[in-house]
Parts: C-alpha cells; sequence; structure tokens
C-alpha cells in the first residue's frame, strides 16, 4: 500500500466527496418533496388515484439507476423537440441529468416508504380524529402524515445510505464525484488499489455520520417514544 | 421500429442471456458467502463475530460500482503475482468474473443480516432437542436449522435477488457484454438512445416479473405444511 500516494491525492478525493454530498443531498430532499404527493395518492382509497403512482414506481423500482440515468442523458437526444426546446441547456448537462434522475428514482422509493407508513398507522386514531370532527383534509394533514414521518423515518434513512452508494453512478455520465474522481487519479496514477481503497473510506465515513445524524433526528422527533406498545 | 430493432434483436437476446447467467452465478457466491456470514456472526467466539460483523458493515457502506471497478481493476497485480507463483504465461479476472465475485459480495453482506434473523427465528428450543437426541452440531445445521430457516429468509432474499439483478447492469462498466454493454453497442451504430435504453429497461421490468413469479412460487413450495391463518 503507497500510503504517501493516497495523502497526496487526498484534497482532490475530498473535492469529489463534496460533490458526492451535494448530489445525494438534493436529490433526497427534492425525491422527498415529490414523493409526498406520490405517496399519498399511492395509498389512496380510489383506483384511479392510485394507478399513475403504481406505475410510476413499479418502473422506476424495476429498472437498474444506469438505465434510467442513460435514457435521461443520452436518450433525450433523440427528440428534436427536446433538443430545441427551453430545457436543452440543462438536459445537456450531465449534472442536472443527474439530479434528475436520481431525484425521480429516490422519490419512487420514498413514495412507497411513505405508502407503508401511511398504512401503518393505526386505524383507530384516524377514527378518533374523525370522531373528533376534523375533516380528511385535517385527519390528513395533522393526524395520519406526522405518524407516518415517524414510521418511515427508519426506511427513509436506509434509503439516503442507499442513495449514497447509488450516486456512484453518476460517474458513469461523466460527473467528478468520488467514484467519478478516483477513476480520474488512477487513469494518472495507475494504482488502482490505494486510490480506490481511499474512496471507499470515503463512503463508509459519510455513512457513518449518516447514520449518526439519522440517530440524533430520531431521538429528535420522539420515534421511539411513538412506538411504545 | 420494428420487432428485429434494426438488426439488434439477437445481440440483445444475448445481452439478456448473459445477464441472467451472471445473476446466478453471483447468487450462488452470495448465498455461500451470507451462510458463512451469518454463521461467524451467531457463533459463540468473539473473533468470528467480529469477522462477520466488519464484513457485512464494510461491504455494505461501500458502493457496489466501487466493487466492481476495485475488483476489476485492483486484482490485476494480484494475479501477476499468482501467475508468476504458477508459473503460469498470464493470468487474468475476465469482465464475468470481476462481476460475480464482486455482486457476489455484495449480495453475500446483505444475505448475512437476512440469514442471520432467520437463524435467530428458530426457536432455541429445537437446537436443544437436537443435542438431547445426540445430533452432531454439523447435522442439527443441516437437518434442523437450515430447512427451518429457508422458509424465514426467502422473503428477504428474494428482494435481495431483485437488487442484484439491477446491480448486474454496473458489470457493463468493465465491458461484460450483458443488457447495457450491447444497448450501448445498438446505440452507437443506430443512434437512436432512447429506443434502446427504453428497450433494456422493459427486459430489466420483464425479469423482475419473472424473478417475482418465481419468489411466488418458491415461498409457496417452502412453507408446505404451514397453513397460512385466515379469518
Amino acid at each position: 500500500m503507497n500510503w504517501d500516494v493516497i495523502i497526496k491525492w487526498l484534497p482532490r478525493l475530498a473535492d469529489g466527496a463534496l460533490l458526492t454530498l451535494e448530489l445525494v443531498a438534493i436529490a433526497v430532499v427534492a425525491g422527498l418533496i415529490l414523493a409526498v404527493p406520490l405517496g399519498i395518492a399511492r395509498a389512496s382509497r380510489h383506483w384511479y388515484v392510485r394507478a399513475f403512482p403504481y406505475g410510476y414506481i413499479f418502473f422506476f423500482r424495476g429498472t437498474p439507476l444506469l438505465v434510467q440515468l442513460f435514457l435521461v442523458y443520452y436518450g433525450m437526444a433523440q427528440f428534436d423537440v427536446i433538443r430545441k426546446g427551453p430545457l436543452w441547456p440543462y438536459l445537456r448537462d450531465p449534472y442536472w441529468c443527474a439530479i434528475i434522475t436520481m431525484t425521480m428514482h429516490t422519490a419512487a422509493y420514498i413514495a412507497e416508504i411513505l405508502r407503508g407508513a401511511i398504512q401503518a398507522v393505526p386505524h383507530g386514531e384516524v377514527e378518533a380524529a374523525r370522531a373528533l370532527g376534523m375533516s380528511r383534509t385535517q385527519t390528513l394533514f395533522y393526524i395520519i402524515l406526522p405518524r407516518a414521518v415517524r414510521i418511515g423515518l427508519p426506511a427513509y434513512s436506509n434509503e439516503v445510505i442507499l442513495m449514497l452508494k447509488a450516486s456512484a453512478l453518476a460517474s458513469t455520465i461523466t460527473l467528478l464525484e468520488l467514484t467519478g474522481m478516483a477513476r480520474t487519479i488512477i487513469a494518472r496514477t495507475y494504482l488502482p488499489v490505494e486510490i480506490f481503497f481511499a474512496a471507499g473510506m470515503f463512503y463508509l465515513l459519510i455513512a457513518f455520520f449518516l447514520v449518526r445524524g439519522f440517530r440524533l433526528l430520531e431521538r429528535w422527533l420522539r420515534v421511539d417514544a411513538t412506538q411504545a406498545r | 421500429m420494428t420487432l428485429d430493432l434494426y438488426g439488434f434483436g439477437p445481440a440483445l437476446a444475448a445481452g439478456t442471456f448473459m445477464t441472467i447467467k451472471l445473476a446466478l452465478s453471483a447468487l450462488s457466491l452470495g448465498l455461500v458467502l451470507g451462510l458463512l456470514g451469518a454463521l461467524a456472526k451467531t457463533s459463540p467466539y468473539k473473533p468470528l463475530q467480529w469477522l462477520g460483523g466488519s464484513y457485512s458493515t464494510i461491504v455494505r457502506g461501500v458502493p457496489e460500482l466501487l466493487w466492481v471497478l476495485l475488483i476489476y481493476f485492483g486484482t490485476v497485480n494480484l494475479m501477476r503475482s499468482l501467475a508468476d507463483l504458477l508459473g503460469v504465461e498470464s493470468l487474468e479476472l475476465n469482465a464475468f468474473a470481476a462481476g460475480t465475485i464482486a455482486l457476489g459480495l455484495c449480495f453475500g453482506a446483505y444475505a448475512t443480516e437476512v440469514f442471520r434473523g432467520a437463524i435467530l427465528a428458530i426457536p432455541r428450543g429445537h437446537r436443544e432437542a437436537g443435542l438431547a437426541l445426540g445430533l452432531s452440531k454439523g447435522r442439527i445445521f443441516w437437518r434442523l436449522i437450515m430447512p427451518q430457516m429457508w422458509r424465514v429468509a426467502l422473503p428477504g432474499l428474494g428482494n435481495l435477488f431483485m437488487i442484484l439483478m439491477k446491480d448486474t447492469a454496473l458489470v457493463s462498466v468493465i465491458g461484460l457484454e450483458e443488457i447495457m454493454r450491447r444497448s450501448q453497442i445498438a446505440v452507437t451504430a443506430s443512434k437512436q438512445p432512447f429506443t434502446f435504453y427504453m428497450v433494456a429497461a422493459f427486459i430489466y421490468l420483464g425479469l423482475t416479473i419473472l424473478a417475482m413469479i418465481g419468489m411466488h412460487y418458491l415461498e409457496k413450495r417452502a412453507s408446505r405444511g404451514f397453513v397460512r391463518s385466515t379469518t
């Protein structure tokens, strides 16, 4: 193991790690925002409301993220309408393609988590809210969603870790995030073991701090208190 | 668009076959690794527990793509010294072997947790009953624990297998000619990226559906004798 090389390239790897963090942070937050209506619609009583989120979730969970990335980054160029459209400067840029794809990908998973959480809210609590005279919307926003957030939070933290690992795929569309940066450095130094090892350590470190952070968030939201039976 | 996809239909079919082959071989390796990891984690010996624990933690914390790249590009020197040792002209890991090892390693790390949960779900009394009957440790594991463990572990393993099948796309990065690589080649020739990546997406969807049907059948078979309670 050539430690000098690792130390020499550590700042560049840290730059890559910053881009990784940026991609993941934007994707999981934007994905969450997109997932809230999707998840609520997915848990609907009416089949015609359920149908679209069902298809969306099925497609995004059934195909690899790599295919989805390529569909957005390379696939969109096939259509002249898009190439002449106002969104082309964004769809041409690998950064925005990665963000769009990762957001849509993770939204499908988070929506499914949210559906599970909504359905896990004890029915008695919903009935109690209705008996107190709350409207359906009020019940949703004051009773069901706050409960569902606490039920779904552990699964959401898992999803964030999975997205951290999935962000490595952005390197395939030329983005220089942690994995992409490592591959660039290796092309220069021909030391794959050392550099990939260092990149792996970065991922482990980020995952470690994310797990810690979510544990604090769970304590702050008092998740364990709501789970006492 | 015709059904033969500008003449790339057979190539994509061959790619699909390669993807299935890769998924199944990674599954076999991963199941063995997962079983070993779970046995290590549930063993009474501290060093083994530590080994199993660090295997599953470290492998799960690093992206699958990084494992694929590390094992493909990182083993070149190792293989060269191994070739020197054996006195062979040259020895290298091809993309298929590297992909199998990398994906099997990742599958095994997750499967460790699934198997561990399944082992812990078997009542302690069953093991004690085996001991009382004078069965050896190995026999208790193979004849008592394993058959019952499968039933508990199957749903979790099914989920992992679907994830594994989608992860096979990553091996295209090191040039294995599976669905994604074949689609890329087709795109280069035909300049129809959306069409071909969409076809690839639908092939993966089809494989996922097939795996779901297979899992349903296996779960039904594994829970023979266990009547699911209905009201």
